[in-house]
């Protein structure tokens, strides 16, 4: 991974008087990031107020118009407004990306913190699993899961296709969880709790759970860029989100390919979106980590 | 009733073909290798057991049939392997002369012997082996007399015998090779073909050489042929690259216009209808879709006639019929047509009258799932317009594309509200095109649960009734029928455009894109 | 060294054993029958009895234990089973269309290693000027550019700047290498770059932790010019983990295969993937996705020992 997290201990995590004024000195890439984040969000919750057509709406008056005053991103073949597509579609990506990789992280974390800290058999038999789950490159397994599964649509949102990207999540971060909460087993004052007699909830819940939310934060807000691209990849192959929903994948495949070559603004405009989103969850990602992990920074 | 068909598929493509009246002028010349494009691969090299393009396209050319369709005169049917036919009165005979002198490719000679082997492995298949249309030749008892004689005895009265044994599907395979191994076919080719089989690299080229032996002398025109297998986005930049000159499937619109833009003046262009339908399938075992009346009102908010104009650009979707296809001399008649519900040309009173029936019947903001695969052309497109033309009074519909083989699960279920499925054959045929009308008992795919008999008795009376005018007039109303009740209704039949460089001559485009297909009257002129 | 290796290997085995096991009953919960998707789908009116004959006849219709011990009696001879949908063997299947998806693998590397060396290189030296920059914001870039897109938009500017598409089909390399070449070289560069873009930013941090480490302290100290401190100690120490990043990006490449092959119409490794699970082929199926793990771990077992060999301390420890 990209993302290698080392662990802070308990009291490296910084302390100051304002960090998010801080973060803002340090880190002006990571807030560069987070601003286009914002602006997808905004897009996502007011999509309705800011797209100017209805994404679905079929005008085939309007069929493949160049972008221009009508249509600030032209149309496609049914004579959908580009631009309100992928305003829409910010939505499919930002619930896909930010639950998948939430569900993910958060599995991760709790198997890797309970193999890192039970130890032993427990932990030997979560590791071979782990093992065995980090042998399948993400797409492989991502396409098998929603092959077994197929789609279950609620709310709007496919939870399989969640499921398939939130899985291959999970080994990953269950290795970082373990690797950290097996550094705070080691401390001095996890032994003093034992012996003071704490029950496991308590040590976990107190002691281990705050010290691997660095290292939680880090990993989420990397693989929301990883998911937000593998649904635009599953979408692009046809197994992920499907028409006529926005979704900016979906906009790549298809029988767009068809016509590609002669309206180029029906790709051009949904892969920068992609690329953008994916960039700026990645710029901002990396400045969390750099912050939130004091041995990386100079 | 030849002539009226004729005129229609020649009125159609004419206007494209401007150069082909010259070609049948010219004399073929000889030579050469025809490079073209295939957008599938076949699983194996069964005729039999197979019901797809892919493996018609790379494996006519290796095979004669006894009958085959005329490309030129579709739907003529003339001979391939039987020299000449005669009836019985009663049609319940069919007497076929065989060819003397037909050898097939490994210098064995081709008998009467070889054709009962053939049709008794598509009828009584023996263990092992798959034959996908058996039940079509039920009726048919095969003898062979004579080296020269093949008759054909009906079990049961039964129309269109010849245009059955004119599939391209049943492939002539040697009675001595079978005996040894009746699955030779799968992994074998060995026919009587124009074309003898040189190789197949699996995932990408097939290639074939001429038959020196092949029975229609000077024939076949070219040295070879080879083909790329491509995906569908592959055709087009293959074309244009000049790494192959043809592709004789079906492109759609917007890939013509493609190459258009770019060759024009090195193009041949066909366009006409083609032998395939979209149609939506409501689940009658499901509420309210049991309701015919609620079942009109979704046919009627479909507005076919503008859809056409606009699907037609961007799509293969195109012609406006109901179950037969559109021009087809036994289909109705256009006036007719838009007498039926959902056909009307007045679109908003249509919609109008939907919007009033499901009101009334309580269904206003009437929700439900459309079924379809995720394969873009044109089942996307055909999903995509009719989810927006329900929502035009009011009904929501989510589109539920699956891969084709967990739709497959899904519609063999029926586990759906509507679906969209897919009518293609290799021919016109009534009793072909009817089969996912009817009910289960009678069709395994007739996938809208529907128990209404009337339509299964009309259809098996349509089939034993041999007098072409009478037929017509059972078909005619039964399509009245079947289109009134609802349970399956088409959206739009399929165009057929085919694009070929100009120097690719003898081809004729009919319309199914599994018929003239075995390259013996094919040259290139270079 | 050898024992390391060994064990290594020894604990590999297990691993793979987990994964054929695995597979295989995740496949087998999958919906969708093969045999209908093969006789139904072109639309033929087959009957059940038709169906069941074939599901009998291609061995569908074992018990689940009986198929499973096939398949792992075939596995113990190195024997993936036939496709349901060709018949053919797995093995002959995935065989044909190993060479393009290795070549395309093995170019978009060396792409990789040939551009992040120098830029990442460049941009260490240069650190915090416009140069690192720059360098940086085209990293970031490219991990966030979807590999099929960017293939999209190398045939739409191949299209518009020399009216030219790549050809369809592949040749090998020593047959015609400039025809192998303009197939192959664009699909390389559309899985490379993301390859490229993370070499470049491992390559960066790696090479400054290398310079603040003692040992290239003493080496300035002496006053050895910079640049030569580069090659000589520098270079060496941060090749380590280029050399991870090829393995950790390894899934990343198959993923980018197999989205990239369905855009260049390559006929490869990631197609035949794509296609079985559209057929539901169970054998190509579990066949595929245990030679694309066993890939998987292979390579990630050749990084760490080479890993060890350029660090010691690894192998000691």
């Amino acid at each position: 991974m990209a993302t290698v997290a080392t662990t802070p201990s308990a009291d490296a995590l910084p302390k100051r008087a304002n960090p998010l004024w801080q973060f803002i000195k340090v880190q002006p890439l990571g807030v560069f990031g987070l601003l286009i984040i914002l602006l997808y969000v905004v897009c996502a919750l007011g999509a309705k107020w800011i797209a100017p057509y209805d994404p679905e709406a079929i005008d085939f008056a309007a069929m493949l118009a160049k972008p221009g005053e009508e249509h600030l991103f032209g149309t496609d073949q049914y004579g959908r407004d580009v631009f309100s597509r992928i305003v829409y579609g910010a939505r499919t990506a930002l619930a896909v990306g930010i639950l998948s990789s939430m569900f993910g992280c958060t599995l991760g974390a709790l198997l890797g913190a309970a193999s890192g800290y039970f130890g032993g058999r427990i932990d030997n038999a979560i590791q071979r699993v782990v093992d065995i789950m980090l042998s399948f490159p993400i797409i492989v397994l991502a396409m098998v899961v929603v092959a077994v599964l197929g789609k279950r649509a609620a709310l709007g949102i496919d939870w399989n296709l969640i499921a398939a990207i939130a899985l291959p999540i999970i080994p990953k971060m269950a290795r970082v969880a373990r690797s950290s909460t097996l550094s705070i087993v080691a401390m001095p004052f996890i032994d003093a709790a034992r012996a003071a007699g704490f029950s496991h909830k308590r040590i976990i819940l107190r002691h281990i759970l705050p010290n691997i939310v660095a290292p939680y934060l880090i990993m989420v807000t990397a693989f929301m860029a990883q998911a937000i691209l593998l649904e635009a990849s599953l979408s692009f192959l046809g197994l992920g989100v499907t028409e006529p929903t926005p979704a900016w994948g979906l906009m790549l495949s298809g029988t767009s390919a068809d016509f590609y070559q002669t309206a180029p603004w029906m790709i051009l405009f949904p892969g920068a979106a992609i690329t953008l989103a994916v960039f700026a969850f990645n710029l901002f990602g990396d400045s969390l980590r750099d912050w939130l992990d004091p041995k990386l920074k100079s | 009733m030849l002539r009226t068909v004729l005129r229609t598929v020649i009125a159609s493509t004419a206007a494209l073909l401007v150069g082909a009246g010259i070609a049948g002028a010219q004399t073929p010349k000889k030579g050469g290798t025809l490079n073209f494009g295939v957008v599938a691969e076949p699983p194996n090299y069964d005729c039999h057991g197979s019901t797809t393009f892919a493996l018609v396209h790379p494996i006519a050319p290796h095979y004669s049939l006894l009958v085959k369709f005329d490309g030129k005169e579709y739907p003529k049917v003339i001979p391939d392997l039987a020299e000449s036919w005669t009836v019985s009165p009663d049609r319940m005979t069919y007497t076929f002369k065989i060819r003397t002198g037909v050898k097939f490719h490994d210098g064995s000679p081709l008998t009467s012997e070889d054709i009962k082997a053939t049709y008794d492995r598509i009828i009584n298949p023996p263990q092992g082996v798959v034959s996908i249309r058996k039940a079509y030749y039920a009726d048919l008892v095969v003898e062979a007399p004579d080296p020269t004689t093949v008759v054909f005895k009906l079990k049961n009265p039964m129309a269109g015998v010849l245009e059955a044994l004119a599939s391209p599907f049943n492939c002539v395979y040697s009675a001595a090779k079978l005996k040894e191994n009746p699955r030779y076919p799968e992994t074998q080719i060995m026919g009587s073909g124009p074309f003898a089989f040189v190789q197949h690299v699996k995932g990408s080229t097939w290639e074939g050489k001429r038959f020196d032996g092949y029975f229609r002398k000077g024939q076949p025109y070219l040295d070879g042929y080879k083909i790329f297998f491509v995906k569908s986005g592959g055709v087009v930049p293959g074309i244009l690259g000049g790494q192959f000159d043809a592709e004789f499937r079906g492109r759609n619109p917007s890939e013509k216009a493609q190459l258009l833009e770019k060759m024009k003046d090195k193009l041949t262009v066909h366009e006409g209808t083609w032998v395939n339908n979209l149609m939506l399938v409501f689940n009658t075992t499901r509420k309210p879709f049991d309701d015919v009346k609620v079942r009109q009102a979704l046919s009627m908010a479909i507005d076919r006639w503008g859809g056409s104009d606009a699907l037609s650009k961007i799509s293969i979707l195109k012609f406006v019929g109901g179950v037969m296809r559109p021009g087809y001399s036994m289909s109705l008649p256009e006036a007719e047509l838009v007498k039926l519900p959902g056909y009307s040309k007045n679109i908003n009173k249509s919609r109008e009258e939907a919007k009033k029936i499901l009101e009334q019947a309580g269904l206003k903001d009437l929700k439900f799932k459309l079924l379809n695969r995720n394969i873009p052309e044109p089942y996307t497109p055909a999903g995509v317009y009719s989810i927006d033309q329900w929502r035009r009074i009011g009904v929501t519909v989510e589109h539920e594309q699956l891969e084709t083989k967990l739709y497959q699960e899904r519609v063999a279920k029926g586990d759906f509200d509507v679906a969209v499925e897919f009518q293609a054959d290799f021919m016109d045929d009534p009793t072909a095109q009817f089969s996912k009308f009817l009910t289960k008992k009678l069709s395994p795919s007739g996938y809208s649960g529907h128990t209404d008999t009337k339509i299964d008795e009309m259809y098996t009376k349509q089939r034993q009734t041999m007098d072409v005018a009478e037929r017509t007039k059972i078909v005619r109303e039964m399509e009245r029928y079947a289109l009134t009740q609802a349970y399956n209704v088409p959206i739009l039949w399929w165009q057929r455009i085919i694009m070929y460089n100009k120097k690719i001559k003898g081809w004729y485009m009919t319309p199914s894109h599994y018929l003239w297909q075995d390259l013996s009257t094919v040259w290139l002129d270079q | 060294m050898l024992w390391y290796l060994i064990r290594r290997l020894f604990l590999v085995i297990p691993t793979l054993i987990g994964v054929a096991i695995a597979v295989f009953f995740l496949i087998r919960v999958m919906p969708g029958d093969v045999v209908v998707v093969k006789l139904r789908a072109d639309g033929a009116d087959v009957s059940e009895e038709m169906i069941q004959a074939e599901r009998k006849r291609l061995g569908l219709d074992k018990p689940l234990y009986m198929q499973f011990t096939d398949y792992m009696v075939g596995l113990a001879h190195l024997d993936l089973g036939k496709s349901l949908w060709t018949g053919d063997s797995v093995n002959k299947e995935i065989a044909i269309r190993i060479p393009v998806s290795l070549q395309i693998a093995v170019m978009a590397s060396i792409i990789a290693v040939l551009i992040s060396i120098p830029l990442g290189t460049i941009s260490a030296l240069y650190r915090d000027t416009w140069i690192d920059h720059s360098v940086r914001v085209l990293a970031v870039s490219g991990l966030a550019v979807p590999s099929f897109w960017l293939g999209m938009l190398i045939i739409l500017a191949l299209l518009a700047l020399f009216n030219w598409l790549p050809k369809i089909g592949y040749v090998p390399l020593w047959e015609d290498p400039i025809a192998n070449l303009s197939v192959t070289i664009w699909p390389a560069i559309s899985v490379g770059y993301r390859y490229a873009a993370v070499a470049t930013r491992m390559m960066r941090s790696a090479l400054l932790e290398v310079m603040r480490e003692d040992y290239i302290r003493t080496a300035r100290a002496k006053g050895v010019w910079t640049r030569l401190i580069m090659r000589r100690h520098a270079l060496r120490n941060a090749l380590l983990p280029v050399v991870t990043v090829i393995g950790l990006e390894f899934a990343f490449l198959i993923g980018g295969l197999v989205v990239t092959e369905q855009v260049f119409n390559i006929n490869g490794v990631g197609k035949l993937f794509v296609d079985a699970t559209t057929r539901g082929d169970f054998n190509l199926i579990q066949g595929l996705v245990l030679f694309i793990a066993t890939m998987f771990i292979f390579v990630n077992l050749i990084v760490d020992l080479l890993y060890a060999w350029l660090d010691p301390r690894i192998r000691l420890s």
